[in-house]
């Protein structure tokens, strides 16, 4: 069973292509990991698939439908510079619209949603912020709230972007434990991720994408120098690193 | 009722409406869009009397409506085929209302259209201009278009209260979660072209936009929530026309201009004294904790 696939997507930005041609399928259950330099077009792959882009051409299935009637298995924790955290809101309200398809059109949300929410909150260790203005929580707290979101929405199939990015170690690992917890759970969790060094452990699978799909498949057959280096192109200064970790592996 | 109870009425009327609509577009960063639709309105207003050929409430509101959420639409195509927004904005803006000010010259000697009084409003007027029927008159017609606006803008704020709210804070994540965002924005478009058309009597359409902004910019220096922020505006809108009214009344000057130089007045104030984000007290804090640190 393929919670995910993607066939053939491309999209472009002003005549620019930023995707060429991208298809891959991603089985239930699974961690994968979407790696590429900066500019690879991750995010665009992301928002593309959730349908926020307007796409050149391909089409997308989850669970072997249309992805258009499947929205509400669909969870997303964006980059975090993607919204306004000036927004007049506090850390609970952010958790609610995770529960937006329960509450429905029309409703306020009612104790049981709320109880659910403040338990999402507790679980990323922020039951003390509910009633915290978002702008005054610092990037890590602002990262778990979205991962609350996420996990409010109840969702199948996650998709998150850069959940790891400028937070401390301890945030991190509690993201880990959050997406492990997940796929125990049999959800399928797709994951932009930046630090080559963590690939190993944190996915089954891994998309190495510039542009184009580079590698798709089991992290231990994709993960290699090779397939880096032709993501990369070769120039990156880091990579000299990452060999001694990827040679541990295969 | 007297003259001067009308007056303040209806200054009251339009700080309300534009102060809690307008608050919405403030923390949409699309304050730019208000003072777009506060200018092609005088189009839908033109275009409503070529139509029905009278300066009737109802489809003068049916006009606005329908060419303020065209300026919207406008706005946006240009938008994604290319050009910045707020170059789009300028694009739309001026041609429409320059349609509209070429239109008003052909009809300016049938019906008192000037622009301007389109421009400036005269609120002192608008206690003249009655709503009568079969003689008996009602009030004055200004009254009674911001009164249904109000009810209107009201009605649709609370019906979609968690959509706006989602979708302002978070637009992609409200799109994915089924969030009708693109119903949401032209709605929003409406409700201001609706409040702008209904105080264009009273206050014209250059210090609308006034109202519209600087209220809800200035709740947004006092307050964290949402809602606080909403029926914040709103009484900073209320609140602005009144001492507007009474500046222009002590100095005999122009009643809306003085309502518009209250909320900047009223902004001022918050910039630089809001216990959150005041200029001042942030200074004095600062200077506090450094004592505090130094004395350490
Ligand atoms: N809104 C946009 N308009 C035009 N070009 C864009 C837009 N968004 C992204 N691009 C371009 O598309 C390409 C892919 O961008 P994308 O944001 O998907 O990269 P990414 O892999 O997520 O990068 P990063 O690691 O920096 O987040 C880049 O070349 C970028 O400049
Ligand atoms: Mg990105």
């Amino acid at each position: 069973m393929y919670a995910l696939s993607v066939k053939d997507i491309s999209v472009t930005y002003d005549k620019q292509l930023a995707l060429e041609d991208v298809s891959f399928a991603v089985p239930e259950g699974s961690i994968t990991g979407i790696i590429g330099p900066n500019g690879a077009g991750k995010s665009t792959l992301i928002k593309s698939i959730l349908q926020l882009l307007p796409t050149l051409s391909g089409n997308v299935e989850v669970f072997h439908k249309p992805i258009k009637s499947q929205k509400k298995i669909i969870g997303y924790v964006p980059q975090r510079s993607e919204v306004d955290w000036d927004f007049p809101t506090n850390a609970l309200d952010v958790v609610l619209m995770g529960r937006y398809n329960h509450i429905g059109l029309f409703k306020r949300a009612n104790k049981k949603e709320v109880t659910w929410a403040k338990t999402c909150l507790e679980k990323v260790g922020m039951q003390d912020y509910a009633t915290r203005q978002i702008s005054q929580l610092s990037g890590g707290q602002q990262q778990r709230v979205f991962l609350a979101r996420a996990m409010a929405q109840d969702a199948k199939v996650y998709f998150m972007d850069e959940p790891f990015a400028g937070v401390d170690a301890s945030t991190e690992k509690a993201i880990i434990q959050l997406m492990k917890e997940w796929k125990a759970e049999g959800k399928t969790v797709l994951v932009v991720h930046h630090d080559l060094q963590t690939v190993n452990d944190y996915f089954d699978h891994v998309l190495l994408l510039n542009k184009s799909p580079i590698a798709y498949g089991e992290t231990q057959t994709v993960f290699t120098l090779d397939n880096l280096e032709q993501a990369y192109g070769g120039k990156i200064a880091f990579l000299q690193k990452a060999p001694a970790t990827v040679k541990e592996s295969t | 009722m007297t003259y001067t109870m009308w007056i303040i009425l209806t200054g009251c009327l339009v700080g309300l409406t534009c102060g809690v609509t307008g608050s919405i577009l403030v923390l949409r960063k699309m304050s730019m869009i208000a003072d777009a639709i506060s200018h092609t309105v005088l189009l839908g207003i033109v275009g409503a009397f070529f139509v029905t050929q009278s300066l009737n409430g109802v489809p003068m509101l049916i006009g606005a409506g329908v060419v303020g959420i065209l300026t919207a639409l406008f706005v946006e195509m240009l938008h994604s085929s290319g050009v910045q927004s707020d170059a789009a904005i300028g694009i739309v803006f001026t041609s429409l209302f320059a349609l509209g000010v070429v239109l008003i010259s052909f009809i300016g000697d049938q019906v008192h259209l000037d622009v301007q009084h389109a421009l400036m409003g005269e609120i002192a007027f608008v206690p003249w201009d009655t709503l009568s029927i079969n003689g008996v008159s009602y009030g004055p017609i200004a009254v009674w278009m911001l009164g249904a606006v109000l009810i209107i803008n009201l009605l649709l704020i609370t019906l979609f209260y968690k959509e706006i709210k989602m979708s302002t804070f978070d637009a992609q994540f409200a799109t994915l979660i089924g969030v009708p965002v693109v119903f949401i924005h032209y709605l929003l478009m409406t409700m201001v072209s609706l409040s702008t058309v209904a105080s264009f009597d009273s206050v014209g359409a250059i210090l609308v936009v006034a109202m519209l902004i600087v209220p809800g910019a200035t709740a947004y220096l006092l307050t964290d929530r949402f809602l606080i922020l909403l029926i914040l505006s709103g009484v900073i809108g209320v609140v602005s026309a009144l001492m507007g009214y009474w500046f222009a009344v002590s100095f005999n000057v122009s009643i809306a201009g003085s309502m518009a130089v209250a909320t900047g007045v009223l902004f001022l104030v918050a910039f630089l004294f809001s216990p959150k984000h005041g200029v001042i007290l942030r200074k004095w804090r600062n200077k506090i904790e450094e004592n505090v640190q130094q004395s350490a």
